[in-house]
């Protein structure tokens, strides 16, 4: 190669990085100080084999001072805000970009680890689309007694319309989002499927490039996985499920607009795949096939990756006021000149009650246990399940299984006596309407705080895509609960998220 | 099976509604920038003895008078410096601008390139955060500096990133007509109030005004350049109008939107360039044909007049075109 002409001579000073390594260890490193008592620590691990990857991390945070950790996250919080990595918030006639909190200290995932999950979200991705295509189907599951019949024929998220009807590959799921907590022991179990349309990917690829912004110092010769593939493989998913007659499919993302409070990360997956990002505007129907309107007129679409719900999808089929769908899609769908991702009616696959069943419908179609377990749940119409639960109320969380959001739960440790009795009442009179599950003391990772360094509640979602087969982004979205104590992670709860780290 | 280097985008399809963001996006970044240098060049070079009528005319040339007068009482540096940088109720403002701007490229966010994005939200931010503190003689000029870097921080950023398929011709066509637009309603504006109605129209020349009209469109040193001898209307007018090497003259303006309506025809193989290109034919020849010292004898005006309609019908064309969305 030839040299470059003209370079400007440069004195030989050492770098910032040199200087740093040689540092000792500083007296008020980041982790000074932290103690997560008996809770599983994701860093410090106790009872784990040590990595050595992890070990050096460790010794890096140890080395960095806090006033740099600080300074690094305001520059981090700042360049989040000015990038618009946001969600919107309305409130009253105005808009407020808010961002997703991002602790700058990583959450580690070793190999060993990573594989449990990998595999174990791959298996229930398989058995979640086996599950559906068979309720759709011939229903099996329901005549062997597996699951109760209403429970899945009467759900909301059941949808008639997807009976009898067949999809590529039989795959309904083509993204999925496992929430993984991890337990006192350091035991990884599934809380919940998201089988419709997960969120929080863009997160992920946007939290590595920030930590390779503001923290490159810290993961300076580590082996850590890429999480840049993402869009490449969602492309090639989508791809594959388009109608077989078509070379070069033309794959769309719908969102609802860019008054949506995901839009980002609508904007974030079309960037990412360079696909158009359209509205139900943009769209129409002739001939039963999907149209986008273009600069060159009408142009056909083969697949739509979709950021809207079932309900708003097809004015004609589900809500007639909904202006974000097209009119005609399912009927498109239903020929087969258009697919759609996720499937419509995949809502009952993630539904809570059907959540308990998911141990036996993994083994019920792949003869295979759970290579991630569930939180231990009771399914109270069992009458063994039933006198468990009466007799520890006190230590269980119960949820009723139709209700979402929160309502008509009962957590055993902060509920009255009274509170205890009245529900033990209602539980008696209805046990089919209950679920209930021990009260989790979830793992936790060393998070900045204004405290300093404290140990925060956490958990994991990783993404799945599956086209022909299943793939899963290494690593996922790490949530922490920002608020000492707190259990909860969502992002409406004063949540934030971290980068996950896969070690190669 | 050997392969040869790509050379040309393949032909991606561009959403008939983002086309027309791009137009929007790149006019209203250019309107800040306009306004911008209006106020910062009446506020510096035409404090005359008739100081609201300096004021008056940016009113003018934005067609802004009566949402002016319908909030203010008096034109004069602090009202209209208010209107247009504070007020998000007036359509002109760049509050209104940065903000209409902002959607824009919001809707295109996955088309424009991070950069631009990433440089507009912040743009946008400061000029949020725009108090009346700002308008005061000792804030005036710096303010108008920032709003001027800002639009040419995005207009360079666009240059280097915007990936030039369908949607960056779009962008361009926007800005071309922006620029048009402006020049033609800053030149009939100023005009009249500058050229003496002798009939030569060669009578005593105001150095001074004729000067703050040519910063206005940017073009002072450029005119210098090509006219040491002095100012003369026709060739002001000349040159506001026709001279292809100045950035913002109308003929120039004309032929770079010109060649992108032809790329999009040839390249891209769209029909809807069609209309436009016809359009712009008659406009190119009606210019091309003009007595300038013909003009200046008063039919300028009616001349400008007719040149703005043209200019808004080409936008029409373009939208109804290309963005039009039937089959």
């Amino acid at each position: 190669m030839p040299e470059f002409s003209g370079t400007q001579s440069q004195s030989q000073t050492p770098s910032q990085a040199q200087i740093q390594s040689q540092a000792q260890t500083q007296p008020h490193g980041v982790l000074q100080g932290y103690d997560p008592g008996t809770m599983f620590c994701e860093m410090l691990r106790p009872g784990q084999p040590s990595h050595p990857a992890l070990s050096l991390l460790l010794s890096r945070l140890a080395a960095l001072p806090i006033d740099s950790l600080r300074r690094r996250a305001a520059d981090a919080e700042r360049d989040l805000l000015e990038r618009g990595i946001t969600f919107t918030v309305y409130s009253d006639a105005t808009a407020i970009d808010r961002i997703l909190p991002f602790d700058l200290i990583p959450r580690v995932l070793t190999p060993p680890e990573w594989q449990q999950i990998e595999t174990g979200v791959i298996q229930r991705v398989r058995a979640l689309n086996m599950f559906l295509h068979d309720i759709y189907h011939d229903r099996k599951v329901l005549k062997d007694g597996i699951i109760p019949a209403e429970l899945v024929l009467g759900n909301a998220g059941y949808a008639k319309e997807m009976i009898g009807f067949d999809v590529p590959f039989n795959t309904y799921v083509h993204v999925c989002g496992t929430d993984i907590v991890r337990d006192e022991t350091g035991r990884f179990m599934v809380l919940e499927d998201n089988a419709r349309t997960p969120s929080g990917v863009a997160y992920v690829v946007e939290n590595r490039h920030m930590t390779l912004r503001v923290l490159s110092d810290l993961m300076t010769g580590l082996s850590v996985r890429g999480v840049d593939e993402y869009g490449l493989r969602l492309h090639n998913a989508m791809a594959e499920i388009a109608p077989q007659s078509v070379l070069d499919p033309q794959v769309v993302v719908l969102s609802p607009g860019i008054f949506n409070s995901a839009y980002f990360e609508h904007v974030f997956l079309a960037r990412e795949m360079g696909i158009p990002l359209v509205e139900g505007r943009d769209l129409t129907v002739e001939n039963h096939r999907v149209w986008m309107r273009t600069t060159a007129g009408l142009a056909p679409v083969h697949t739509i990756y979709r950021r809207i719900g079932d309900d708003f999808l097809d004015p004609d089929v589900f809500r007639p006021e909904s202006m974000l769908g097209v009119r005609g899609l399912m009927e498109c769908w239903r020929r087969g000149n258009v697919a759609i991702a996720n499937a419509v009616g995949t809502g009952v696959a993630d539904d809570k009650a059907v959540y308990a069943y998911m141990p036996r419908i993994i083994r019920y179609y792949l003869s295979e246990d759970a290579i991630l377990p569930n939180v231990e749940t009771r399914i109270c119409s069992e009458p063994d399940a039933l006198a468990y639960t009466l007799a520890h109320l006190e230590e269980l969380v119960v949820k009723p299984v139709a209700e979402s959001g929160g309502y008509g739960l009962i957590i055993g440790p902060h509920a009255t006596r009274a509170e205890c009795a009245e529900f033990r009442e209602r539980l008696k009179h209805n046990p089919s309407n209950y679920i209930s599950q021990p009260t989790l003391k979830l793992s936790v990772s060393p998070t900045l705080t204004d405290e300093g360094v404290q140990p925060r509640h956490i958990d994991l979602r990783p993404f799945a895509v599956t086209g022909r087969d299943t793939w899963v982004l290494p690593g996922g979205l790490s949530r922490v609960a920002l608020r000492k104590g707190t259990l909860v992670v969502n992002s409406s709860q004063g949540g934030g998220t971290k980068d996950t780290w896969v070690l190669a | 099976m050997s392969e040869t280097i790509e050379r040309t985008p393949r032909i991606a399809h561009l959403i008939a509604r983002h086309a027309e963001s791009n137009l929007w996006l790149a006019r209203y970044m250019e309107r800040i920038e306009n306004v911008a240098r209006l106020l910062d060049v009446t506020n510096t070079f035409a404090r005359d003895a008739d100081d609201t009528r300096n004021w008056l005319t940016i009113l003018r040339i934005n067609g802004d008078l009566e949402g002016f007068y319908a909030k203010h009482p008096e034109a004069n540096q602090a009202n209209v410096a208010h209107f247009y940088l504070l007020d998000a109720t007036s359509p002109t403002s760049v509050q209104t601008s940065i903000g209409a701007a902002r959607e824009n490229a919001r809707t295109l966010r996955a088309l424009i390139s991070t950069e631009m994005w990433l440089q507009i939200n912040v743009f946008y931010t400061r000029i949020r955060a725009l108090t009346p503190t700002d308008l005061l003689p000792d804030h005036f000029t710096a303010v108008c500096g920032m709003l001027k870097e800002g639009t040419q921080a995005h207009t360079g950023i666009t240059e280097g990133t915007f990936y030039r398929d369908q949607a960056w011709h779009f962008y361009m066509m926007g800005r071309y007509l922006e620029r048009a637009d402006q020049t033609t309603r800053l030149l009939d504006t100023r005009f009249h109030a500058l050229a003496p109605q002798a009939p030569a129209g060669e009578g005593e020349i105001d150095a001074g005004q004729w000067n703050g009209l040519l910063r206005a469109a940017a073009g002072y040193h450029a005119y210098r350049r090509e006219h040491p001898n002095g100012y003369r209307p026709t060739e002001v007018a000349g040159f506001l109008l026709a001279n292809t090497a100045f950035p913002r003259s109308v003929g120039l303006n004309l032929a770079q939107l010109e060649w992108h309506l032809s790329q999009l025809r040839t390249r891209y193989y769209l029909r809807g360039s069609i209309p436009a290109l016809e359009r712009l034919d008659q406009l190119n020849g009606t210019l091309t044909h003009q007595n300038v010292a013909e003009l200046v004898k008063g039919r300028l005006s009616p001349f400008l007049d007719f040149v703005q309609k043209e200019i808004a019908g080409l936008h029409a064309d373009i939208v109804q075109g290309f963005c039009g969305g039937a089959a």
